[in-house]
């Protein structure tokens, strides 16, 4: 194979989908075959079947809807104190020389680790779980997007004060557009991140969502309904994913063109 | 009547790493008449665009000072537009919204930028591509639109560094062309950096060469040929003669760039 040739689009489409189905026949071949105890795996129509009672008679679904929830609750959270923070450090060197060593000290703190705490500040309510995913993603954000604001090509800077500009307009009408899809990316990317951390804080302390399911299924073995509950999860981020991409797409035309 | 003073302005780098300091540009003394097309022609290296940098207000002196209209500048300003030979129209404005960036900046109304933008898209033959992003644009045609938004702010002096440096021959040859006529018809003051002989001599009614670095003045040459200038004129006899004059001048300084 020659090295960085493009592959068409429909060898593409079918190379993609045909791991899916060599990694759905092995896991078939495993379980149904015999080969591993089901105790500890379950074959994928057990999965499926134990899915569909999921959300039918336990009322998954509204696990589903709280953890979408927190979610993006945190989330946002998190991005309206992130965005200008990172935005400010990029912009301005003192304000990063004052900030950047504490946050990326703070990067480093596990979000998990901050849940017993979390959980005796705030309870094992809402805002407990809310509190665990701004804390993941909020040094996260600010971090790159400090990166990203402080690269703002300086010619595009300097053209602008030759035409006029003040220093709030160089942060408003050059800085901001400039980057706005770049951070838009970089929320995109640490939205991803935001999924591993709500079933952490779902494992622990918690009486609803995809997590809590996931837990409570371990203590009965229903290894299907693990497995259901997690691919559940990569599906809703896949979408996530794609709909935050068209978003984009969408919003800065000009990046493409 | 003076419409840019440059006086004693010097360029001095300071040392990497404990090294000695690096001497850019000697001090410089220039005088710029209102509606003069001065060219300054030198070696790469030589610190031309330095000294442009310096008019423009985006880099500082070492000595010496820049007064334009009698007034010293210190710091960037719309009454000194200047085209880069990188491009730098905004990504995220389509070219309309780049040429209306300075009146925009400077609180014009929306319904009264509109007129000067459409002005100076005719001026510059990018009817048509108004609502165009940069990317979707040839190199010529992104500095074109530079230029237009560089002369949509009115400013009191034109300054281009290598603006057509990137783009090939034939585009350029054009590029020459639309800028020469612009300036014939509406009269403003121009500073252009080129290491371009050719272009230097074309463009110009003075070209100043400049020296191999540090760079000083080497050469003052008044450029009388006749306007319009037309592309045919490249080949009269007349410009040939300062060609050849000009090469000589800079092949010297390129060479003892090349030793050094």
């Amino acid at each position: 194979m020659r090295p960085l040739h493009p592959v068409s689009p429909g060898i593409r489409t079918v190379l993609g989908i045909s791991f899916f189905v060599l990694f759905v026949a092995f896991w078939a071949w495993i379980t149904l075959g015999g080969h591993v105890n089901r105790i500890f795996l379950a074959d994928p129509l057990s999965m499926l079947r134990d899915g569909w009672r999921l959300l039918v008679e336990d009322r998954f679904w509204l696990d589903v809807l709280i953890t979408i929830w927190r979610v993006f609750g945190g989330f946002l959270l998190a991005s309206v104190v992130a965005v200008p923070l990172g935005i400010a450090m990029g912009a301005w060197k003192p304000v990063e020389a004052f900030l950047e060593p504490f946050v990326s000290f703070a990067r480093y703190l596990p979000a998990s680790a901050f849940i017993p705490l979390l959980i005796l500040w705030a309870g094992i309510g809402e805002l407990e779980k809310l509190l665990v995913i701004f804390v993941g993603s909020v040094f996260q954000i600010v971090l790159i997007i400090a990166v990203k604001v402080g690269g703002t090509r300086r010619d595009l800077v300097e053209a602008a004060y030759t035409l006029g500009s003040t220093n709030s307009g160089i942060v408003n009408r050059v800085i901001m557009p400039a980057n706005a899809p770049e951070i838009a990316e970089t929320l995109r990317l640490v939205l991803g991140w935001a999924w591993t951390y709500v079933i952490v804080a779902e494992l622990i302390g918690s009486s609803s969502g995809i997590g809590y399911m996931i837990i409570n299924s371990q203590s009965r073995l229903a290894t299907g309904q693990i497995i259901f509950g997690i691919i559940v999860i990569g599906l809703i981020g896949l979408l996530s994913d794609f709909a935050f991409k068209a978003f984009n797409r969408w919003l800065f035309p000009w990046s493409l063109a | 009547m003076n419409k840019l003073l440059i006086e004693g302005v010097s360029r001095t780098f300071a040392g990497v790493r404990g090294g000695q300091p690096v001497k850019a540009l000697m001090p410089i003394d220039l005088a710029v008449a209102a509606n003069d097309f001065i060219t300054i022609l030198g070696p790469s290296g030589c610190g031309k665009s330095t000294l442009l940098r310096i008019v423009a207000g985006l880099e500082a002196s070492s000595e010496g000072r820049v007064l334009l209209d009698g007034k010293a500048v210190t710091r960037p300003g719309p009454d000194r537009g200047m085209v880069f030979q990188s491009y730098t129209l905004f990504p995220w404005l389509t070219v309309a919204q780049n040429i209306a960036f300075g009146l925009r900046e400077r609180g014009m109304p929306e319904k009264e930028r509109d007129g000067v933008v459409a002005s100076y898209v005719n001026l510059v033959g990018l009817k048509g591509f108004e609502n165009h992003w940069p990317k979707q644009l040839s190199g010529g045609m992104q500095q074109r639109t530079a230029i237009a938004r560089a002369l949509a702010n009115d400013p009191e002096i034109l300054l281009l560094d290598e603006p057509f440096g990137a783009l090939d021959n034939q585009t350029r040859g054009l590029m020459q062309e639309l800028l020469l006529g612009i300036w014939e018809r509406r009269q403003k003051t121009v500073l252009f950096v080129t290491h371009d002989i050719e272009e230097a001599i074309f463009m110009a009614s003075r070209v100043i060469v400049m020296t191999a670095r540090p760079g000083r003045i080497k050469s003052d040459v008044a450029i009388d040929l006749p306007h319009p200038r037309h592309y045919t004129l490249k080949t009269s006899p007349e410009f040939s003669a300062l060609k050849a004059r000009l090469t000589e001048d800079i092949r010297v300084e390129a060479m003892r760039t090349a030793q050094a």
